[in-house]
């Protein structure tokens, strides 16, 4: 029984786990096809991204769009949490299920009323149409982790601050902000990988010059599936990790 | 002075802080999906072109020939129209309901607008027909259920009574069906292995938590894109599960795994476990680790004890789990997009398709609309549960 639970374990640990790994070396091949074996080692994939323009540009709206989702998100997110918490605010319940709700919404449904929206308005197939369309589905995130780091908050140390004379902002400022700071940055983090992976919304409200990368790879898998998405692939995994592990240093550090 | 004091008021300064959110996702979240939503359900077709009819033709009691003043109305508006291709998108909406309006209308146009005062029964007798103003009359509202009823393959016939559409009109509702079923088997794929993986993971502590945890975490940080990616590599015909299988020689030819719904179901699987899993550990983690042993001791078989015990307490994550999963399913476009076949579409790339492909936003809106209510109550019921304070007995 004890063998038969650790072998079940494992399988679907390797079942979990195990796809992740294969795309990893694909990366390096120097074939022009995403199948093992592997001929030789070679970085040709990584230069493509960088010279072939399209891929070139894909990566740098991605950056842009990402970084200005994650400013919006995070800001709008954190005040939001912060007024969360107060006690004397009426209907807090189904005001936080209405930031939630952007999870919950398909994303295909979104995106058509955003589309028409935002040709109504003028503002479709912009940056901006894009940044807003991101920055709705990221922001739950920031609300989720800033508020699970308010409620580890002491209210007493406020207090104490409050109590000896520091004015509301400095309390804010020196007290409760240092002491959100871990769940305001993986906020931060969760969007900015949010925007980066961001297909669907992007199809639709997204012109041609604001082609993303997760558009530009959701295109090539549809159309002849090369070795450039691996190369991608091996850059937003270890972007993920290494900002997953600075974030956990961050924590460390101030724990 | 009341001013600042007000300020001050906790409750207030709270409002000041969720304000920039709620104002950013009432124009950006709530106002799109009210567009999606009246959209489905909005004809303005025949009303914008034919405004002073549409008004008068209302209280209209469908007896005899309709009163001089709607008449006058008709003509008013067939002179001021300007715009000829909305004027042909009205004759093909009610040549559709009462066959014998494209000649009728052509006729009309020209003779009103030579003589804007002349009889419309002169020009044409038809018009001294009730049935063709009551054409009028049924398309002249704003409004229409016409496209919600099309997502469902319905209609209205010439009695204006709901029935099936013709076979092979229309497969939205076959597509709607594929999407349950879909996603009810990946819901069930889930819960067979998650189950127990769940179970187990509950069971053991320190590094063997952290490792069955991480495998479930990991795969939710990385990228859906990149996942499905790995998944074409794995699955296609020189794929590694085909390399391997005919490099041992248990298959001559490649078998097909991607582009079909084995591909999509095993993708989905895997992309949603961890939805199931969480849900499911949460629960068991405050349940007793002493409960089942107890059991044992009482003289239970394991599997009596398994049925009568663990499954109960675990019933709650379990439900959890499999909405999470459920109304996950159901909305999900990329990965059915790039490892089904023709045959595997979701209702989310017919939705797609009707918008991006041939831009016929009514019909996206209302199937949106239909996969937008089906995904909500799932919602509520999902949200009631995890609120419900079971656990304070």
């Amino acid at each position: 029984m004890k063998y038969a639970k650790a072998i079940y374990a494992s399988l679907i640990v390797f079942f979990l786990i195990a796809p992740l790994l294969v795309i990893l070396p694909l990366a390096f091949t120097s074939s022009a096809f995403l199948t093992y074996p592997i001929p030789s080692f070679s970085t040709r994939w990584f230069e493509e991204l960088v010279v072939n323009s399209v891929w070139s540009r894909a990566i740098l709206n991605s950056l842009i769009i990402a970084t200005a989702t994650t400013a919006l998100a995070t800001v709008l997110g954190t005040l939001a949490a912060l007024g969360l918490r107060s006690q004397d605010l009426g209907m807090k319940s189904q005001i936080r299920t209405m930031f939630l709700l952007p999870m919950v919404v398909p994303a295909v449904v979104l995106g058509v009323g955003m589309q028409s929206l935002f040709v109504r308005l003028g503002i479709n197939s912009s940056y901006w149409s894009v940044i807003i369309a991101h920055t709705v589905v990221a922001m739950p995130f920031v609300v989720i982790s800033v508020s699970g780091a308010l409620t580890g908050i002491d209210r007493r140390v406020e207090r104490a601050a409050l109590s000896l004379g520091a004015p509301p902002w400095k309390v804010f400022s020196l007290v409760t902000l240092p002491l959100a700071m871990p769940g305001v940055l993986s906020g931060a983090a969760l969007a900015f990988a949010t925007s980066l992976d961001e297909v669907v919304l992007t199809l639709f409200v997204a012109g041609p010059n604001q082609r993303t990368l997760a558009r530009q790879m959701f295109s090539t898998l549809r159309e002849n599936i090369s070795p450039a998405i691996a190369a991608a692939a091996f850059i937003i995994i270890v972007g993920t990790v290494l900002i997953a592990l600075a974030l956990m240093l961050a924590r460390r550090r101030r724990g | 002075m009341t001013a600042s004091s007000r300020f001050r008021s906790p409750g207030v300064r709270a409002l000041i802080l969720i304000a920039p959110l709620l104002v950013f996702l009432g124009l950006f979240f709530v106002w799109p999906l009210v567009t999606v939503i009246s959209q489905a359900v909005s004809d303005p077709a025949v009303s914008r072109v034919l405004p002073q009819t549409a008004a008068a033709i209302d209280d209209w009691d469908g007896e005899g020939v309709p009163a001089p003043e709607i008449q006058a109305a008709f003509r008013a508006d067939i002179v001021a129209n300007t715009d000829e291709q909305a004027m042909g998108d009205v004759t093909r909406r009610l040549n559709s309901s009462k066959s014998g309006f494209r000649s009728l209308m052509g006729k009309t146009v020209s003779a009103v607008r030579e003589t804007p005062d002349i009889d419309l029964a002169e020009v044409d007798k038809r018009w001294a027909d009730p049935v063709f103003w009551k054409a009028i009359q049924d398309n002249a509202s704003p409004y229409t259920d016409a496209f919600l009823l099309a997502s469902l393959d319905m209609e209205r016939d010439s009695s204006g009574s709901v029935a099936a559409m013709k076979e092979g009109t229309s497969a939205n509702f076959t597509i709607l069906m594929r999407t349950l079923w879909t996603s009810a088997l990946v819901t069930l794929c889930c819960l067979v292995i998650g189950l127990p993986y769940a179970m187990i993971a509950a069971s053991v502590s320190g590094w063997k938590r952290a490792v069955l945890l991480g495998a479930v975490l990991l795969p939710l940080w990385t990228s859906l894109l990149v996942r499905t990616a790995a998944w074409m590599i794995i699955l296609q015909d020189n794929g590694i599960i085909n390399q391997s299988l005919m490099g041992i020689g248990v298959i001559s030819e490649p078998l097909v795994l991607i582009y079909n719904r084995f591909g999509v179901v095993l993708a989905m699987t895997h992309v949603l476990l961890p939805f199931m899993v969480l849900p499911i550990y949460s629960v068991l983690i405050t349940v007793p680790g002493n409960l089942m042993s107890a059991a044992a001791s009482l003289g239970a078989h394991p599997v009596r004890a398994f049925l009568r015990v663990l499954l109960p307490l675990s019933l709650r994550g379990v439900i959890s789990g499999a909405l999470l999963v459920f109304m996950a399913s159901i909305g999900y476009y990329i990965t059915p997009a790039l490892l089904g076949g023709a045959a595997d579409q979701m209702i989310s790339s017919v939705i797609a398709d009707y918008s991006i492909k041939s831009a016929n936003w009514s019909m996206a809106a209302a199937i949106g609309l239909i996969l937008l209510v089906l995904t909500l109550a799932l919602y509520a019921v999902y949200n009631r549960l995890s609120r419900d304070p079971v656990q304070a007995r």
